[in-house]
């Protein structure tokens, strides 16, 4: 296991937020506030002193409980946020799967969408026409593909979100509560697409509640603990660890 | 405190991984704007020369013992002021309406600000056509100068790119700001000659103008090249493409400084 390369290191991330109860957006209240010296920075940290390797192929589920930090540490890792300390180093591509269809316009076709977030992937406009057809065969949407995807459900939305990211081969991908909303066999589809990507070399950064879930994909976990990593290592371990927390 | 990962080594490497997105928002926002309207892009000619023709009609009793062929005059001013006016406008809004988007996925945030001066961009050229219908009604001669046209466009281009990057990143900061740029071009609109000849204006208004306002060194090489049929001179361009690449360097400059603080304020 360990000749395999380091896909994602974070070392000793620390990511603040700001809490300060009003948000100063205007400059009236940003000279009031300067002036009566108000302008005070309540932090928060969200993740406090996270280190952990994921090595390629790995899967890791992020466990915890609501407002731990799990998604926090999840968009760091795509780029999203900056850490405020410590540093995240990510070799390879990332397909982040934080929220299906992010970056869909409701007001445009299935078809443009799937180009629309194709490149919103990084993906060039000629590979997604290459995999257009791919894309409408795995979330089975071929009736509907011109109408306006204001008019779809929530599930059929999800599936088209699921297909363009998982379509391309990513180095790393990462998912984030987002199957829930599907149907059974959708969300059976969509494991199995995951067990597909992880066998080819894919490695997996995988958010859910459900333990069960976690169990059966991944085989590393972490827990996260307000913030603060309470346990890593093998995942059924960690599950087992954490189950008993919770059960008490 | 560093976040090091391939996609973010080198600025043009990730410019030309997202290009194509870039074409595709420039093209949503083009289709969207005339979804629906059964005259689709024919509004991007039909709505400069309805307003040139009211603007014509009002003013032309007052302005047009000074100006030759008003409608030309007044168009070619017009065209460019709106191009600045609106693509900058809806650049304020690039960064705050795309929260959603940005929270949840890593793209390229500036992205979102030239897509919105290009595609006002687009719609200016097809609203040249409208100028050419305007020159061909009023019997305006055509010179080869008026194939100089890009010359400017490309300088107004930049610096409205300028413009529009530094709004849209203040705006995530301080939401007031969309309500002060109203004001301010307002009051820019009738600092910049568009519909009066700049003799009009008292000479200290006039230096101040003429030195100072971009939109002046760009409306003036537009109407050298297209209503003077003449070469514009080299004073302005000089002062034009100056003005426009600082005011870029600007933008982006404070654009690239304060873009990894945006979802914090988003």
């Amino acid at each position: 296991m360990d000749q395999k390369p380091v896909m994602i290191d974070v070392d000793h991330v620390t990511i603040r937020f700001n809490l300060s109860n009003q948000k100063v957006d205007n400059i009236k209240e940003y000279f009031v506030k300067l002036v009566k010296r108000e302008l005070m920075f309540q932090e928060f940290l969200a993740v406090n002193d996270v280190s952990f390797q994921v090595r390629q192929g790995e899967a890791w589920g992020l466990i915890g409980t609501n407002g731990s930090g799990k998604s926090t540490m999840l968009k760091t890792i795509s780029g999203i946020l900056k850490p405020y300390k410590g540093s995240v180093t990510v070799n390879g591509s990332v397909a982040p799967l934080i929220e299906l269809g992010a970056g869909f316009d409701p007001e445009l076709s299935a078809r443009e969408n799937i180009f629309l977030n194709g490149c919103v992937l990084g993906h060039s406009e000629k590979f997604m026409q290459e995999h257009f057809d791919e894309i409408v065969d795995f979330a089975e949407i071929h009736k509907f593909l011109d109408s306006p995807l204001k008019n779809y459900s929530s599930g059929m939305r999800a599936r088209l979100g699921f297909s363009v990211a998982t379509m391309v081969k990513p180095d790393i991908l990462i998912v984030d509560e987002i199957l829930s909303v599907g149907d059974y066999k959708f969300r059976k589809k969509c494991e199995a697409r995951m067990k597909e990507l992880l066998s080819g070399g894919t490695t997996l950064l995988y958010v859910s509640h459900s333990i069960d879930e976690v169990k059966r994909l991944c085989d590393h976990a972490l827990w996260i603990d307000k913030g603060v990593a309470r346990m890593q290592g093998e995942a059924k371990a960690v599950c087992d660890a954490y189950m008993e927390v919770m059960k008490k | 405190m560093s976040y090091s990962s391939n996609q973010r080594s080198n600025f043009w490497k990730e410019f030309w991984k997202y290009k194509d997105l870039l074409k595709l928002l420039v093209s949503r926002n083009l289709k969207l704007k005339y979804r629906r309207s059964v005259l689709g892009y024919v509004w991007s000619v039909l709505n400069p020369l309805l307003t040139m023709v009211i603007m014509t009609v009002v003013f032309s009793t007052m302005f047009s013992r000074n100006i030759e062929n008003f409608p030309v005059y007044l168009f070619c001013g017009q065209l460019l002021f709106n191009f600045m006016n609106q693509s900058t406008h809806q650049a304020i809004f690039s960064i705050t309406s795309n929260a959603a988007l940005l929270k949840k996925t890593y793209v390229p945030k500036y992205i979102f600000a030239v897509s919105k001066i290009t595609s006002g961009m687009v719609d200016l050229l097809f609203s040249l056509g409208a100028l050419v219908i305007v020159m061909l009604v009023t019997g305006a001669p055509f010179s080869w100068h008026c194939l100089l046209f890009p010359v400017v466009i490309v300088q107004l281009y930049l610096f409205s790119l300028g413009m529009g990057l530094f709004m849209a990143q203040a705006n995530v900061f301080f939401r007031d700001i969309q309500y002060i740029y109203n004001a301010v071009t307002t009051a820019w609109m009738y600092l910049t000659p568009i519909f009066y000849p700049v003799e009009m204006l008292p000479d200290w208004l006039r230096g101040i103008v003429t030195h100072f306002n971009p939109m002046y060194f760009y409306v003036t090489q537009f109407r050298d090249i297209v209503y003077h049929g003449r070469l514009p001179s080299f004073d302005l361009l000089l002062a034009g493409t100056a003005t426009a690449l600082g005011m870029l360097a600007v933008g982006f400059w404070c654009f690239r400084k304060s873009e990894d603080k945006f979802i914090l304020y988003i």
